[in-house]
């Protein structure tokens, strides 16, 4: 019994609890990409540029906060800064809209010339972060490491096996359920919310009845930019902070956007917790958790592990694969806010 | 539109050779300013960016096909360099090269069951996904377990200096078609998936594999020795050492008036720009010929307007595969040819801003859909990449100058004057789309 307990927390350690909060992460990533795909019509390349755009601000205002002493233990500091990041990057995408993406809008062009430009804002929101803050990797975290130390676990349940749950992955995971109720109550209860789903759902609909496009755009953009700041954040928080990491976030991103049907918000969350889940399980060395539940002589000698985590990424791409090629709609049949 | 010959006017040709004529006055500049050897590093470098210009604006000028994954194609064919030209390693086959060959076997093997399984369990409903699941789940199974053991003997054999299985030890110069034929492979596969879905499925599977391709090109060691790199690959063009030795050229040196290390080094510099000279003309050639052609008017008709084009009989989807595995291979040469000037293989260094962004930033600017534009793209575009970092400090410093040495913002300016190159070749991209969407050199009605 102590030993299936033990396989038990051996995979909520290492497969459980930082996929809840990768899930969440990728989660809110990919809600941002569906809300643009779903307002604006086309996939935002530049999104993971935004992501780190607003984790920067939030960086250097906590670091502003942490020199002068100001702190908010036990939780990372990095929490007390985030509305100033969500500042930043909300700012960030109402002036590209308004410099950029606007002409094109009134030129109605097509999904192919918007994703260009994203390139284009991509180049220079990247060119500014690296400009501003450097390529380096940047620790931030402060506060209390942990919620439940892995030896503090074993103590308290005498298994052989820790649970560890860092504060990071505990304020990610509360911080998405929170932001997520909001964006579905917003969405689905308030006037503007239901004139969001209005346009994305028929355009020329919502136009005749009186719903003006250049707010429903500008709102899309506000949320898109609160949404990529928390999860920018939530992400440099967990891990660290590095310019370069968020341009590979996008292929995860987007695989959760389309494997939960883009344009579709419950898809985008459920698409975040299929790729961290299928990520974590795959690239998994499943040894440990077949030694507690076999028989000592029947113990593998292997890793048993599907995949190296070196390819974690390359998970993302094989479901993403799978869903163009079983059901391109994604599971949600996308394109609907 | 109704002309199918329509020669270009003269006062657009007249544009263009003046546009081509500042490139080449560009480049002498920097040959009277820094030195001929850097002026002809930049032509090797912008040949090359060209080629691989010339690849995306087939995919994308002519069919609007999105590809952001020119950094895995043109890693394939900088793979290829090493696979053709690298000696093969007779201890890392007699030790695990059966093992890896099966294994690849039963991995293609695995991908046809798994194809077979699902085209035939059609009528199972729920069943059919766990089948095929099955199928490659154990196939995969049987793979590893072939191929691991294998891996890590080839692995273990001499690292330091081999590791790996080694290559078919011919000339490099064949790599050329090879990393075409490695990049049209993968290209037809992507394709074969992500064509004939949203346009934008396309863009994301590309920039889905093109990670993949490095990750593997990283991570298999056996294969390409990972990030240990191959270094010392063989060349198409004589070693400046020999020619340094030989007593003809220290005399051909002596009548031009040049050092012999600096002729030398200039010597092997034009022998690659000639060589690469030859490829993008020949490459020019058949694009401008497949643009002129009935296959080009048709593959603009499709991209003009692809419902029309279906109702006139086209097979749009199939056309579409046919021209992004073509633009890929065309990467791919590109890639090869890179890898070859380079004399080694650094899987590290392929980035996506460096080989994907920047590269659709030289056919947008140059002019997508007109060859000729994707040329000078690549040219310009690669010039001021790489002129872009003296130009960023020296401009920092001119902003700067009126601030005390060790100021905290001028010292933060100078150490990141490198990255205003990327601010500015997106700032060129957006400006360029939005003022003169046709590039450079527009493409020509026909």
């Amino acid at each position: 019994m102590t030993d299936v307990l033990n396989a038990i927390v051996l995979l909520g350690n290492f497969v459980l609890v930082p996929g809840l909060a990768y899930g969440s992460q990728l989660a809110l990533g990919a809600l941002g990409v569906t809300l643009i795909y779903g307002i604006l019509r086309f996939s935002n390349l530049a999104h993971g540029e935004t992501m780190s755009f607003g984790a920067m601000i939030t960086i250097l205002v906590t670091w502003l906060l942490q020199a002068n002493g100001i702190s908010f233990h036990p939780l990372p500091t990095a929490l007390l800064a985030l509305p100033f990041g969500i500042i930043g990057a909300v700012a960030l995408c109402l002036i590209v809209d308004r410099l950029v993406y606007r002409y094109y809008r009134q030129q109605r062009s097509t999904s192919s010339i918007y994703l260009i430009v994203s390139i284009g804002v991509m180049l220079i929101t990247g060119g500014l972060i690296r400009f501003i803050i450097g390529p380096g990797d940047r620790k931030i975290t402060d506060g209390e490491r942990f919620i439940i130390k892995a030896r503090d676990f074993k103590e308290m349940t005498g298994l052989n096996e820790g649970l560890a749950i860092k504060t990071t992955q505990g304020v990610t995971v509360i911080t998405a359920v929170s932001v997520v109720a909001f964006v579905f109550w917003f969405l689905g209860r308030t006037r503007t919310g239901k004139a969001m789903r209005a346009y994305s759902d028929n355009e020329d609909l919502a136009l005749l009845s009186g719903i003006n496009p250049e707010r429903v755009v500008m709102i899309a953009w506000i949320m898109t930019g609160a949404l990529a700041t928390i999860a920018g954040t939530l992400y440099g928080l967990d891990k660290s902070f590095k310019p370069f990491t968020y341009m590979q976030l996008l292929l995860p991103i987007f695989a959760a956007a389309i494997v939960g049907g883009v344009g579709n918000p419950i898809g985008a969350i459920v698409g975040g917790f299929v790729v961290a889940f299928s990520e974590l399980i795959i690239t998994f060395a499943y040894r440990k958790v077949f030694m507690y539940l076999l028989p000592d002589e029947m113990a593998p000698e292997g890793m048993i592990q599907l995949l190296s985590t070196d390819y974690k990424f390359a998970v993302s791409f094989v479901i993403l694969v799978i869903v163009l090629l079983v059901k391109p709609t994604g599971i949600f049949s996308g394109k609907l806010l | 539109m109704t002309q199918t010959h329509q020669p270009t006017t003269t006062a657009q040709s007249r544009r263009n050779i003046l546009l081509f004529g500042i490139m080449t006055l560009l480049l002498c500049f920097v040959g009277f300013v820094q030195s001929w050897n850097v002026t002809f590093s930049l032509l090797n470098m912008c040949l090359i960016s060209a080629i691989m210009a010339l690849g995306l604006n087939i995919q994308w000028g002519y069919a609007g096909l999105f590809n952001v994954g020119v950094m895995g194609f043109a890693a394939l064919g900088g793979l290829a360099g090493v696979l053709v030209s690298q000696a093969p390693i007779p201890a890392a086959w007699a030790a695990g090269g059966a093992g890896v060959v099966g294994g690849l076997i039963t991995g293609l093997a695995t991908i046809l069951a798994g194809l077979a399984v699902w085209r035939r369990t059609r009528m199972r409903g729920r069943q059919r996904h766990w089948l095929t699941g099955l199928t490659v789940l154990v196939g995969y199974t049987v793979m590893r377990m072939i191929i691991d053991p294998a891996v890590s003997a080839i692995e273990a054999i001499d690292p330091a200096r081999a590791g790996f299985l080694g290559g078919a030890g011919m000339p490099i110069i064949f790599s050329w078609a090879v990393g075409g034929i490695f990049a049209a492979a993968v290209a037809w596969v992507v394709g074969r998936i992500s064509l004939g879905l949203r346009s934008d499925y396309l863009a994301i599977a590309t920039l889905g594999i093109s990670e993949i391709i490095i990750y593997f090109l990283k991570f298999e060691d056996w294969l390409t020795r990972g990030v240990k790199n191959v270094a010392g690959l063989s060349r198409p063009v004589p070693y400046e050492v020999d020619l340094n030795k030989s007593a003809q050229f220290q005399e051909f040196a002596s009548s031009i008036g040049m050092n012999v290390i600096d002729a030398s080094s200039l010597v092997v510099k034009i022998s690659y720009a000639i060589l690469f000279t030859l490829v993008l003309l020949v490459i020019l050639w058949l694009s401008e010929a497949a643009l002129r052609s009935p296959w080009g008017r048709m593959m603009r008709a499709i991209r003009d307007n692809e419902t029309a084009a279906s109702a006139m009989g086209k097979d749009v989807t199939s056309r579409h595969l046919q021209v992004f595995v073509l633009g890929s291979a065309v990467v791919g040469i590109a890639g090869a040819m890179l890898t070859t000037l380079d004399g080694q293989f650094t899987p590290t260094s392929y980035q996506p801003l460096r080989f994907t962004f920047l590269i659709w930033v030289m056919v947008i600017i140059g002019g997508s859909g007109n060859n000729w534009g994707a040329v000078l793209g690549g040219f310009l575009i690669w010039f001021f990449w790489i002129e872009a970092e003296p130009m960023g400090l020296w401009v920092m410093d001119a902003l700067t100058s009126g601030m005390p040495d060790g100021h905290w913002l001028r010292m933060h300016l100078m150490d990141s004057a490198a990255h205003t190159r990327l601010m500015t070749m997106g700032l060129v991209l957006l400006l360029v789309l939005r003022f003169s969407p046709r590039g450079l050199i527009p493409e020509v009605k026909r």
